[in-house]
């Protein structure tokens, strides 16, 4: 019985609408309300801040007592970089999916932009939003929000045009024959079918926006402060006057946010995903969520779902379906449309000859020091990348082996790593580099450590799972043939955590290339540390204001980027896939 | 011909090759759906049946002829029929009820008039009770019921069926078909004519009116009759026995015209026919035809085809692969639907493995073309392999983009068996193990 008992089954209906539940459900209605409530306040207060005067010198408090509001505003960058995020999602992954002449264009581009260094992104975004609001906050507010929405939105549209792609024929045939109109095929089953990938890539996304977030919350542009108020600006400026207990409570704040962000947010949607998971039978250990549970008893919540969202999207159907009875749907498109979409299409190709030859002439005002600088910068970088990859391989291959084969210690270490993990680098990074300077430690080795900090979980979580994932029939087959520890691992670990690992190791790059551009030029108590390497160059060319640097670095790093992904990581993934993987 | 719902002119489906060549998987055809009648379209896998179906149901354009709904062109509108899907291809986030009453909300139809309805078809289909549940909460046989409902709900004047009870098990298929043709009978289908697609051939003599057989490589009409047996119909009597028997030597007669009365072969189309076709690979494993020539061997050399497959539990599209396999290896020759085992047949059975290997590897490379050619490219290359990009090219000459694929593993397949050839996947090449190795040995030997 308590395997089939699923509350979002049977909401309202049956027995189990008369379980003793009502008292308690009267007591959650009002949390729930109260909670709703204090959200709202929250927006509108920061709200006014944002439409307020611009302010060049945000002081940024280090008094604990603050750090709610630090956070709250946080919060809510994230927020409204994710909502921008989803929107475009869902518009490119659409078009790239249905018209074939856009896709041909829409997905290189999108592998293109996936590798170009976000961060690097910054200067150019802050000058312009603050350039087109230039006497009130939200300029810099949108220059941060605008930076994020282009560090998590990639994935995410590249997950729903693949969902989109890969729906099964018959179920689009069923939609066709029965003459589903655009808004009931979106609702009733493009979106459904791609919720699953789309809610994992949000929860990716979400975590690397933390990551940028609080990169950009002090950003200092030449002699320009775009300071905002916030849990990244907090936790640098306190270690910055190297106020432990300032920092401690940063920390302990932004790991609160974090697991609540994780109980109120993405298990309660993770748990109410499950439904579209296309399966054909019911998994027995579907995830659960005591949130979800707790907003499906609500009994105000399910008034209001069936008082106005359900006729709400009865009337959008209805609507939807009688227009489109009313128009022929495989009438040619009218003339106007089709000369609009060519003048778009000639106006976005011109756009982009021009940036592009302007780009070249800004390229060809670099002098011979700076090209050099680039190249010894982009090998220094590549080093450092490699070896933090190498040493984080090293020590999370061995230790998620043993975690991933260890059920009871995985349900210990799991949570613990996830929590560590997602607790932003850079937000670290002060408190890192910090140590590091008390220690004497210089920044040449010590970015290893801070590329190091953000990357190595990406290979422990996939190490974890990978190990999880080999079967028991297989661990028997090599304990029964007396197999010796190096053929335990060559013959039956290694290949079978591979493709995991692999996967592991390309958003490790991914992600140390990016964060390169923090870690290796830093500006702690007035004081600027420095090194070799191309993120130094990216960070400075910014600093300096000098653009066409700036533009040069950035080009320079997506190129190896790019590369590396074609030449070692493609090749890899094909390799995991034909010859790791585990399903025959 | 004035009163059929759906008639196809000529319709063919091909796919243009670069080249010019075009692949033909359905050569022109005529066809028509009258009131009143259950319609089934039987064929081996490759001939096209499901590319027909949508045709037919406007989900899917011909490269030439037309489509004809009550006389009107279709002009890519989907006309008044629905689908029961092989999949069932349920929406699984959506209820029983709300599966079923989709159809309705895409017509705009009210929530009030919509439930009704709803709740009754799922009642008619025996789902009462279940209108809450999740598709991935019932079994194959209810979640078809489901299909069938949504089928319904909108009364389609066709209801169409692509290998409706070929995902169930043998009894759950067996009763939902029992109930699907009871429901017929007694009028209480909301639907003017029904359009079966299948591979099972006691199915299609269990249901139809009326059988269309085809044949494939094109997908073309080998033979068209009515079946008049009244309903309910008994397996065992000799009228249905024939039925069966006459289809099994129209699937098992693959390279002689269909005698179609009053259509005679036009003298053009066969010398077209001709450019196109290619020795096509039926899709058996080494294993199961030396499994299937023990079998024959076994039961004194010959016997019935729709015998062997009844009591094998096997479908045709799993014994006829393997049927005409041992033909095109000269293990089997076939009389009127009987299957006899040949002399060379008898010994590949009778032999341990090695042995096996070896006449297998006499009669691929003797009867089939593709290893023919691989074995003769690889001996005259000088290092004795060659990308498998050589033999798809080909390939993809003559079949289309899954055919290719499915060709290709056969070809695979049968060639390693008979250690025609190896195969390395992660570079995709075929290469000679043995040519090569003595050459490296000579080489060596020579410095």
């Amino acid at each position: 019985m308590a395997r089939t008992w699923q509350p979002t089954r049977i909401l309202g209906k049956g027995p189990w609408s008369l379980l003793p539940a009502q008292t308690w459900s009267v007591l959650t209605d009002f949390v729930i309300f109260a909670g709703g409530l204090s959200v709202f306040y929250v927006i509108v207060v920061l709200a006014r801040t944002w439409f307020g005067p611009f302010n060049p010198h945000v002081e940024i408090s280090r008094d604990p007592t603050k750090l709610p509001m630090y956070a709250a505003y946080s919060l809510l960058r994230i927020t409204v970089a994710y909502i921008l995020s989803l929107a475009f999602t869902l518009v490119y992954g659409y078009v790239a999916a249905y018209n074939a002449t856009a896709e041909r264009i829409m997905i290189p581009l999108l592998d293109i932009l996936q590798s170009i260094p976000v961060l690097s992104f910054l200067p150019g975004v802050m000058l312009a939003m603050v350039a087109l609001f230039p006497r009130h906050q939200i300029g810099v507010e949108l220059g941060a929000i605008l930076l994020i929405f282009t560090g998590q939105v990639w994935n995410m549209a590249f997950s729903f045009y693949s969902s989109l792609k890969s729906i099964p024929r018959d179920m689009r045939e069923a939609a066709q024959i029965y003459r589903f109109n655009w808004y009931q095929r979106f609702t009733q089953f493009e979106l459904p079918y791609a919720a699953i990938g789309l809610v994992w890539n949000s929860m990716m996304s979400v975590a690397g926006g933390w990551f940028f977030l609080m990169a950009c919350e002090m950003f200092v542009l030449g002699d320009r402060d775009f300071r905002l108020p916030g849990l990244g600006s907090y936790l640098q400026t306190a270690a910055s006057a190297g106020d432990t207990q300032a920092i401690l409570w940063g920390i302990g704040v932004m790991i609160a946010v974090i697991v609540l962000l994780d109980q109120i947010v993405w298990r309660p949607v993770i748990a109410w995903a499950e439904k579209f998971k296309m399966e054909q039978v019911e998994s027995a250990d579907a995830p659960r969520s005591w949130f979800l549970n707790v907003v499906e008893h609500s009994r105000g919540l399910i008034k209001l779902r069936k008082r106005m969202l359900r006729p709400l999207g009865e009337r959008l159907a209805m609507h939807f379906a009688h227009q489109h009875h009313a128009v022929d749907e495989d009438a040619p498109p009218a003339a106007w449309k089709v000369w609009t979409g060519r003048a778009i299409a000639t106006i976005a190709v011109l756009a982009v000859l021009y940036a592009v030859s302007r780009a070249i002439a800004m390229l060809t005002g670099l002098n011979g020091m700076e090209y050099r600088e680039l190249l010894t910068g982009a090998g220094a970088t590549f080093l450092r990348v490699l070896a933090a990859l190498v040493i984080g391989a090293a020590w999370t291959i061995p230790a998620g082996v043993v975690i991933g084969f260890n059920p009871k210690l995985a349900r210990i270490a799991q949570p613990l790593a996830q929590i560590a993990a997602s607790v932003p680098a850079t937000a670290l990074f002060p408190i890192v580099l910090f140590m590091l300077i008390r220690i004497g430690g210089g920044l040449g080795f010590g970015s290893i450590v801070l590329l190091l900090l953000g990357t190595q979980w990406y290979i422990l979580f996939n190490v974890i799972a990978g190990a999880m994932a080999i079967p028991t029939d297989l661990k028997e087959a090599s304990a029964l043939f007396k197999f010796t520890r190096g053929q335990r691992w060559r013959k039956l670990i290694l290949p079978g955590i591979f493709p995991y690992l692999i996967t592991g190791m390309v958003t490790a790059s991914g992600g140390a290339w990016n964060a390169s551009i923090v870690a290796e030029y830093f500006h702690l108590k007035d004081k600027t540390y420095t090194t070799v390497g191309l993120g130094a160059t990216i960070s400075h060319a910014t600093d300096t204001g000098n653009f066409d640097l700036l533009l040069a670095s950035t080009i320079v790093m997506a190129i190896v980027v790019v590369t590396v992904n074609r030449l070692v990581w493609r090749r890899m993934y094909r390799l995991a896939a034909t010859r790791y993987t585990l399903d025959t | 011909m004035s009163d059929s719902i759906i008639q196809a002119r000529a319709v063919e489906k091909y796919y243009p090759q670069p080249d010019g060549n075009k692949i033909e998987v359905i050569a022109p055809t005529d066809l028509d759906v009258c009131p009143g009648k259950i319609v089934a379209l039987l064929g081996p896998s490759g001939s096209g049946k499901s590319t027909l179906l949508r045709m037919l149901t406007g989900l899917s354009k011909p490269s030439s002829g037309e489509v004809l709904w009550h006389g009107k062109p279709m002009d890519g509108q989907i006309p008044h029929v629905s689908i029961v899907f092989q999949s069932f291809a349920l929406f699984p986030w959506l209820t029983v009820l709300e599966n079923v009453e989709a159809p309705m909300v895409a017509r705009g139809m009210g929530a009030i008039e919509r439930h009704k309805r709803a709740l009754k078809m799922i009642d008619t289909v025996g789902l009462d009770g279940f209108e809450t549940a999740y598709p991935k909460e019932l079994s194959g046989g209810m979640k078809q019921r489901v299909g069938f409902a949504r089928a319904l709900v909108v009364e389609p004047e066709v209801l169409f069926m692509d290998e409706p009870f070929s995902a169930l098990d043998v009894l759950t298929a067996e009763n939902l078909r029992s109930e699907l043709l009871e429901l017929w009978m007694n009028k209480k289908m909301p639907t003017t004519a029904i359009f079966v697609v299948t591979h099972n051939i006691e199915e299609a003599v269990l249901l139809a009116d009326r059988v269309i057989v085809l044949g494939r490589n094109p997908g073309r009409i080998r033979s068209d009759f009515e079946i008049d047996i009244p309903q309910f119909r008994d397996r065992k009597s000799p009228r249905f026995l024939a039925y069966v028997d006459y289809i099994y030597k129209t699937l098992t007669r693959p390279d002689e015209e269909a005698s179609v009365p009053g259509k005679a072969a036009q003298p053009g189309d066969a010398k077209q026919r001709e450019r196109t076709k290619f020795q096509m690979l039926p899709h058996a494993r080494p294993g199961g035809i030396a499994g299937f020539m023990e079998l024959l061997a076994d039961r004194g050399g010959r016997d019935d085809l729709y015998k062997l497959a009844d009591e094998l539990a096997m479908d045709v599209d799993d014994l006829l692969p393997i049927v005409d396999a041992s033909v095109m290896l000269g293990f089997a020759v076939l009389h009127e639907g009987d299957v006899e085992i040949t002399p060379e047949g008898r010994k590949f059975g009778e032999a341990d493995i090695q042995m096996q290997k070896q006449i297998f590897r006499e009669a691929a490379l003797k009867n089939v073309a593709i290893l023919r050619l691989i074995e003769n490219t690889l001996h005259a290359k000088r290092d004795h392999a060659i990308g498998e990009e050589f033999f798809r090219d080909i390939l993809d000459e003559h079949f289309s983009k899954d055919e290719v694929e499915r060709q290709f593993e056969t070809a695979l397949n049968w060639g390693r068996y008979g250690e025609i050839f190896d195969y390395d996947s992660g570079s995709g090449r075929l290469f000679h193990r043995e040519e090569a190795d003595a050459d490296a040995v000579s080489i060596l030997g020579e410095a």
